[in-house]
């Protein structure tokens, strides 16, 4: 099914979400295929978060459909459970598991979830680790690494999962700059790799060289969505001209 | 007024003789009472609002009222139902020792099932949320990341509940237990020197509770491992 080309991996349709009376997403319509990068942007409270969040079901829309995989995402806790099995998350302030070492980390949600054995689920966690290379801390703590370092095996953590499509919200935004470029390192790494990526973020470089498409959104709609070269260079709508000149200024 | 170092050389060891009761009537009702608070917090965070009500007006009366009271009512009140004394809880409860730890029980299991429900609110969101997105069910997030966060965070409170426990032991005395109070109250009629034995007493509770504060300050250091950047 996953490899049909005619049929998109995640398809949302007419996806509407409230907060109270608070409307942070207003008829989101949006496909991704195998394979696609896509970078969403906007100002903050613009609805990005919120709009990968109700791919993984962290949130539940209110409105219009999401189909993950062919997977519609209902009230369904089982849908909802394969749903998760197949997306991969990495949150901006990284949610390791901070009473577990890294290699625990690692492995805890495969052996529960996949139920692998201990040994396999070790043998791919070690293969990630060295991956995001970082192989020599697998017996430490989350708390003994540096943000970027457990940013890369929050990375990790989800690919151990062998998840279809990973989603990034904000992955860098938490990091002291200096550890910035590790981390996207890794993730232009899976990009050239053919994952399936979202990826929520400012880093207007890295959306110029890796996404084939880039969103923009604001007040809970998608304003404008293109190539990189057409956004950055020939952006046609006026609110997202506004937003690149604040944060291209400097 | 002379103290008299000969009565507090006397009475010690006859103290210390009722020191297997206080620490019998402290494990027993600790472990129970720890039992219980887990039930009333599952209760409480069920998301079943008729579970939760139950809990909650448990945990009112329970808080609500002084712990003696709570002993009186049980040592006192118990044995006026029939089907009390036709229970198989009967040989138990004819006892005042059964009784006393039905009643610390009763009471600590509802003051530390708030204290468990505090650690788990303390758990961060986020941690939780990252189980979500790997798929794990609510049942693996509470017994895998919920449980263990929540203990350590939940443990300087409890300590200082089990500490608490430990001096309402003493309320057993007023229901003729021969603890360590109340084998003191006994030689304070004897010997009319309520001085000497009720201060050598108050030094035997603290080294008591010394030791109950070096037990938990073992643990939190072992189950607070992973919140030291130097191992």
């Amino acid at each position: 099914m996953s490899e049909n080309k005619t049929k998109p991996l995640i398809e949302m349709i007419g996806v509407e979400k409230f907060f109270g009376d608070f409307q942070a997403l207003k008829n989101i319509d949006l496909e991704v295929r195998k394979g696609q990068r896509i970078v969403v942007c906007g100002p903050s409270g613009s609805g990005k978060s919120t709009l990968i969040r109700c791919i993984n079901r962290l949130e539940k829309h209110n409105g219009g459909r999401i189909m993950i995989d062919g997977i519609e995402l209902t009230d369904k806790v089982e849908d909802i459970d394969a749903v998760r099995r197949e997306v991969g998350m990495v949150f901006q302030s990284f949610n390791l598991f901070p009473h577990m070492t890294i290699v625990k980390n690692l492995t805890i949600a495969q052996q529960l979830v996949r139920k692998t054995t201990k040994a396999e689920a070790l043998e791919v966690a070690m293969h990630y680790l060295e991956r995001v290379k970082i192989p020599e801390q697998a017996d430490k703590y989350p708390i003994q690494l540096s943000g970027g370092q457990q940013q890369r095996v929050a990375i990790a953590r989800a690919l151990c999962m062998k998840p279809k499509i990973i989603l990034f919200d904000e992955p860098t935004s938490a990091l002291d700059p200096e550890m910035i470029n590790e981390v996207l390192d890794v993730m232009v790494d899976l990009a050239e790799d053919g994952m399936t990526m979202i990826c929520v973020t400012h880093e207007m470089g890295f959306a110029r060289s890796v996404a084939d498409q880039v969103i923009f959104m604001d007040q809970g709609e998608i304003v404008e969505r293109a190539s990189p070269v057409d956004f950055f260079d020939n952006p046609a709508n006026e609110r997202t001209r506004a937003f690149l000149d604040q944060i291209l200024s400097h | 007024m002379n103290f008299d170092w000969n009565l507090v050389a006397e009475s010690l060891p006859q103290m210390l003789a009722g020191a297997g009761i206080t620490l019998q009537l402290l494990l027993v009702s600790g472990v129970l009472g720890l039992i219980l608070a887990i039930l009333l917090l599952l209760m409480r965070i069920s998301g079943k609002f008729y579970l939760d009500w139950v809990a909650q007006v448990y945990i009112y009366v329970f808080r609500g009222t002084p712990i003696l009271v709570q002993i009186f009512i049980i040592y006192y009140g118990l044995p006026q139902f029939d089907a009390v004394r036709d229970s198989m809880f009967w040989h138990l409860l004819r006892e005042p020792t059964g009784c006393a730890i039905l009643a610390l029980t009763l009471n600590t299991g509802a003051y530390v099932s708030e204290i468990l429900r505090g650690g788990v609110l303390g758990v961060d969101k986020g941690v939780l949320e990252a189980g979500s997105a790997l798929g794990m069910s609510a049942r693996q997030k509470f017994i895998y990341l919920t449980a263990p966060l929540a203990t350590r965070l939940a443990l300087p409170a409890y300590s200082n509940d089990v500490i608490s426990l430990l001096k309402s032991t003493a309320l057993a005395s007023t229901i003729t237990i021969a603890d360590m109070t109340g084998i003191a109250r006994t030689i304070v009629a004897d010997t009319y020197a309520p001085y000497e034995v009720f201060l050598s007493l108050a030094i035997v509770y603290m080294i008591f509770t010394l030791g109950i504060q070096k037990l938990f300050a073992r643990i939190e250091k072992y189950l607070g491992r992973y919140t030291r950047r130097e191992e």
